[in-house]
C-alpha cells in the first residue's frame, strides 16, 4: 500500500472500484444529464502529502532547483483526473462542476487517524474546542496548521517518508444526491377548515390535512423526492377562503429522483392534484429556478391584496351610514400585534393602509366590505378593532360595535410566477 | 335576530376572581384565549361599573418606583415586562366621589401592556369593560398556562357567587 496515497491512487482508481459505485447509482433510479463527483479524503492524508513534498524538495534542492508547495498536483486533483473519465465512461454522462447530481464517496483510514494529533500540540491555535463531539482534527484545521508549522518541527515529529501502512483505505459511503428543483404555482383554497401548514400540538394532529400537504403529496410521489419545503406569498387563515387567481406558492422538492418533466407533463401533475380535492387548486404549476423564493419573499411583503369581508354590526345602519367607507382613501391605521398571534410574535405597533373600501348593504345589521390594503395588514383585527389595539378600525368608523363572519382573499396582486394558458 | 357570538365568546374563556383582595365586590373577571394569553377586566359587578360611578382619573404609577406605563417588552419571548403575582397592582382609579379602587393582575405572569386608552377616555372603561375597556394583558409562563386558572372561578361558580351575594343581602 502506497505510503503517501493510502490506495487512494492504487486500488480506488481500478475500474472495480468504479463499476461497483455505478452500481449504487444505477440501483437508486436517479434521472441525470450530468454529474459531479466528490470525494472526501480522510485529513492525514494532507500530512503525508506534505511529507512528501519536503523529502522531494530536499532532493530538488541538492540540484539547486526550487520547488513550492503550489507547485504539487493536490493529490485530490490527481484522484478527480484519473476517475472522471472511468465515471463518464460508466455512467453515460459527462463529468460537470455545474451539475445538479453529486455522487459523493467518503473515504477514512483509521489506522493512520492518530498521525496528524501531533499537529495539536505544535500549532495549538490552529485547533479549537471539538463542537458536538465531532473530531477537532478536521481538514480546515490540519490544512491550516501545515501552513503555520516550520519544517524542522514537522520534520522532527513525523517521519519523512511517511511509514507503511497496512491496509488501503476503506470506501465509507456512497451517496449520490440530486440538487433540488422547484417548482411554483398559484393555489386557490376553497375550504374554511384547512390549515396552511399541518396542525399538530403535543404529536397530536387537532386538523385534517392542510394546503401544503394536498399539493405537495402529488409532486413528491412524481418527483420522486425525500423532502419538500413549501413557502407562499402569505398566507390565510384556517377559515378564510382563497380566492380569484390564487395566491403564488413555491415548493422546494429536496434530492429529487426524476428532473425531467414536459410542459404536458406539468399539466396533467397540475390536473392530478386539482382532482384529487375539492378544497384546493393549483394553477400556473411550472418548474422554476431558486429564485422563486425570493419571489415569494417580496410577494409577502410588498404587494397589495384584496378582501371581501362579511361584516356585522351591533347598532342597525342604513346605506348612508356606511357609504362614508367607500370615500376614504389610504386610511393609515395603527395596529398593536394581536392578542391572537401575541403568544410567537413580539409585541410592536404596524403601521398600515387600507388603500380602497368599497361597500355593499346587505340588511341593516350586516354587509359586505371589499377592501384592497397593504402587504402584512390584519383584516379581521381592522374589523372588530382587538379590544381597541388596532385604531382606526371599522366599529370606530361606522360609531358602532362591529364584528366579522366570513373572510376571503379576493386578489394577490402580484404577476408572479407567469400564469399559463390553461 | 340574536347578536352572533363576539371575539370574546368566540376565542376567549371567562375565568372570575371575587372581592378580590377581601374588598366586597370588586370583582375580576380575566379573559383566557385559547394561546394562553389573558387580558384583565372589570366584572359587570365591580363597583366602577355601577349606575352613577364618574371615573375622574386612572393611574398606572402604582409606587414611587414603579409605573406600569414604563412596562417595555422585547423580542418574541418578551424580554424586559414586569413580572406580576396574583396580587400585583395593576392601576388605582379615583372617582368623582372621592373612593378610589385598585385594580389588580389576580394571575402570574409577565405584563405585556396595560390599556393606555382608558387614560384619555375613561368613560370606555364603564361603557365596553369586556373588550375596549380592558386594563392589561398578561402573557402567563408557558408551564404554568394551565395552573394559572386553579386560583379562579369558572362562569358558572362566579355565577353561585354572585347568587350568594345577591341572597344574602335581600
Amino acid at each position: 500500500v502506497c505510503n503517501v496515497c493510502l490506495g487512494i491512487l492504487q486500488e480506488f482508481c481500478e475500474i472495480d472500484f468504479v463499476k461497483k459505485v455505478c452500481q449504487k447509482v444505477n440501483s437508486a433510479e436517479y434521472q441525470f444529464t450530468s454529474f459531479v463527483f466528490s470525494v472526501s479524503l480522510p485529513p492525514q492524508l494532507s500530512v503525508r502529502e506534505h511529507a512528501a513534498w519536503l523529502l522531494v524538495k530536499e532532493e530538488m534542492g541538492k540540484q539547486g532547483l526550487s520547488l513550492a508547495k503550489e507547485d504539487i498536483v493536490q493529490l485530490k486533483e490527481t484522484y478527480k483526473w484519473i476517475i472522471h473519465p472511468l465515471f463518464s465512461e460508466e455512467l453515460g454522462v459527462p463529468a460537470d462542476g455545474k451539475s445538479l447530481f453529486e455522487v459523493s464517496v467518503v473515504f477514512a483510514h483509521p489506522e493512520t487517524d492518530e498521525d496528524c494529533h501531533f499537529l495539536a500540540t505544535v500549532c495549538s491555535d490552529c485547533f479549537k474546542p471539538a463542537k458536538n463531539k465531532q473530531s477537532v482534527f478536521t481538514r480546515m484545521a490540519i490544512i491550516k496548521a501545515l501552513d503555520k508549522i516550520k519544517e524542522e518541527d514537522f520534520r522532527e515529529h513525523f517521519p519523512c517518508p511517511p511509514s507503511s501502512p497496512k491496509n488501503i483505505c476503506a470506501a465509507l459511503e456512497i451517496q449520490c444526491t440530486n440538487g433540488a428543483i422547484f417548482v411554483a404555482g398559484r393555489y386557490n383554497k376553497y375550504s374554511r377548515n384547512l390549515p396552511q401548514t399541518p396542525w399538530i400540538i403535543d404529536g397530536e394532529r387537532k386538523m385534517e390535512s392542510s394546503v401544503e400537504e394536498l399539493i405537495s403529496e402529488h409532486l413528491m410521489t412524481a418527483f420522486k423526492a425525500d423532502s419538500f419545503n413549501f413557502s407562499s406569498s402569505g398566507r390565510e387563515d384556517v377559515d378564510v377562503r382563497t380566492l380569484g387567481s390564487g395566491r403564488p406558492f413555491a415548493i422546494e422538492l429536496v434530492n429529487p429522483h426524476r428532473i425531467h418533466f414536459t410542459a404536458m407533463e406539468m399539466k396533467e401533475l397540475q390536473q392530478k392534484i386539482n382532482n384529487s380535492s375539492d378544497k384546493i387548486k393549483v394553477r400556473d404549476l411550472q418548474l422554476v429556478t431558486r429564485e422563486a423564493i425570493g419571489h415569494m419573499k417580496e410577494g409577502e411583503e410588498e404587494k397589495t391584496k384584496t378582501y371581501s369581508a362579511l361584516i356585522w354590526t351591533d347598532k342597525a345602519i342604513q346605506k348612508e351610514d356606511i357609504a362614508l367607507l367607500d370615500d376614504m382613501k389610504e386610511l393609515k391605521i395603527d395596529q398593536k400585534t394581536p392578542l391572537r398571534v401575541l403568544h410567537r410574535r413580539p409585541l410592536a405597533v404596524r403601521s398600515r393602509v387600507i388603500h380602497t373600501m368599497k361597500s355593499e348593504y346587505i340588511d341593516d345589521h350586516h354587509f359586505r366590505l371589499h377592501l384592497k390594503t397593504q402587504a402584512g395588514t390584519y383584516i379581521k383585527e381592522f374589523v372588530h378593532g382587538d379590544f381597541g389595539r388596532t385604531k382606526p378600525n371599522i366599529g370606530l368608523l361606522l360609531k358602532r360595535t362591529a364584528d366579522i363572519l366570513e373572510l376571503d382573499v379576493e386578489s394577490v396582486d402580484v404577476d408572479w410566477p407567469p400564469a399559463l394558458n390553461d | 335576530m340574536a347578536a352572533p357570538p363576539g371575539v370574546t365568546e368566540r376565542y376567549f374563556t371567562r375565568w372570575y376572581k371575587p372581592d378580590v383582595k377581601g374588598n366586597l365586590c370588586e370583582d375580576h373577571c380575566i379573559l383566557q384565549h385559547s394561546n394562553r394569553i389573558c387580558v384583565i377586566t372589570l366584572a359587570e359587578a365591580h363597583p366602577l361599573l355601577q349606575n352613577g360611578k364618574t371615573i375622574k382619573s386612572i393611574n398606572y404609577q402604582i409606587s414611587a418606583n414603579c409605573s406600569r406605563l414604563q412596562n417595555k417588552v422585547s423580542g418574541k419571548s418578551k424580554r424586559g415586562a414586569q413580572f406580576l403575582t396574583e396580587l400585583a397592582p395593576l392601576c388605582r382609579i379615583s372617582c368623582s366621589d372621592g373612593k378610589e379602587y385598585t385594580i389588580y393582575s389576580c394571575i402570574r405572569g409577565r405584563l405585556m401592556e396595560v390599556n393606555e386608552n382608558i387614560l384619555d377616555n375613561p368613560a370606555i372603561l364603564q361603557e365596553k369593560p369586556s373588550t375596549e375597556g380592558y386594563i392589561a394583558v398578561v402573557l402567563p409562563k408557558f408551564e404554568e398556562s394551565k395552573t394559572i386558572t386553579q386560583g379562579l372561578l369558572t362562569q358558572k361558580e362566579y355565577e353561585e357567587v354572585l347568587l350568594k351575594r345577591f341572597n344574602s343581602t335581600s
